[in-house]
């Protein structure tokens, strides 16, 4: 029953990663862009932990508590520059 | 007693095959919101489920798998993490949003920060980042 829902999450989480990848690469704006990619470090995050589960390790499971911590910092960085530069462009 | 015992692990078996399964899924529902949707905020909403939900169900199905006790505070700590997190990036995300204009407002059914904006923009001179801010976090 393993292998079956081992073969099954990956079916889904793949089409998951290929949307957001699409939505990535389509984007028209960059916050467009920035949310996709937290999408995909969600859905590698339950790549990871789905490995852990089926397998019975706990080898990521640090790097899952670490990609908790300190995934944010990315899209609050970049949320802050577009917000900074429509900003100025509006003033000029 | 063996049998029983048996019955329960493939219970246990399945209970987490089902959260996984359902983990998965709501990968698969954030992806499609983001293709289908319109505009960013919209988007927004459907980005959080595999953030939260769809964590939540796959770390309660790692700790069914592993079948001991002390893993489960270290995933009660990975999704305490990113429910603090997770609001902080949406916060920011859709602030910048809604201040590069990336919304459709005729989607909107009531835009409260608008009239915020409104009366920041006539007291301070629609200048500067400092007013807009402090109305809106008021």
């Amino acid at each position: 029953m393993m292998q079956l829902v081992l073969t099954v999450t990956a079916v889904v989480l793949s089409l998951a990663a290929g949307g957001a990848i699409i939505r990535i690469a389509r984007g028209p704006s960059l916050l467009d862009r920035v949310l996709a990619a937290d999408v995909l470090l969600a859905i590698v995050g339950a790549a990871l932990c789905i490995d852990m589960a089926a397998n019975r390790h706990l080898n990521n499971l640090m790097l899952l508590v670490a990609v908790s911590l300190i995934g944010f910092v990315g899209s609050v960085t970049v949320a802050r520059f577009v917000a900074d530069r429509r900003e100025k462009t509006r003033e000029s | 007693m063996n049998p029983e015992t048996l019955s329960g692990d493939t219970v246990i078996d399945a209970v987490s095959a089902v959260f996984m399964v359902a983990g998965a899924l709501m990968s698969l529902a954030a992806a499609v919101g983001l293709l289908r949707f319109p505009d960013l905020m919209t988007r927004m909403h459907a980005a959080t489920k595999p953030q939260v939900l769809g964590l939540f169900l796959l770390l309660f199905a790692l700790g069914l798998q592993m079948r001991s006790w002390w893993v489960w505070p270290v995933l009660v700590v990975a999704w305490i993490f990113q429910l603090l997190t997770v609001p902080v990036s949406a916060h920011m995300v859709g602030r910048a949003g809604y201040r590069t204009k990336h919304l459709h407002p005729e989607l909107l059914s009531t835009d409260e920060l608008e009239a915020v904006v409104q009366q920041a923009a006539g007291k301070r001179g629609f200048s500067d980042d400092d007013g807009d801010e402090a109305s809106a976090g008021r």
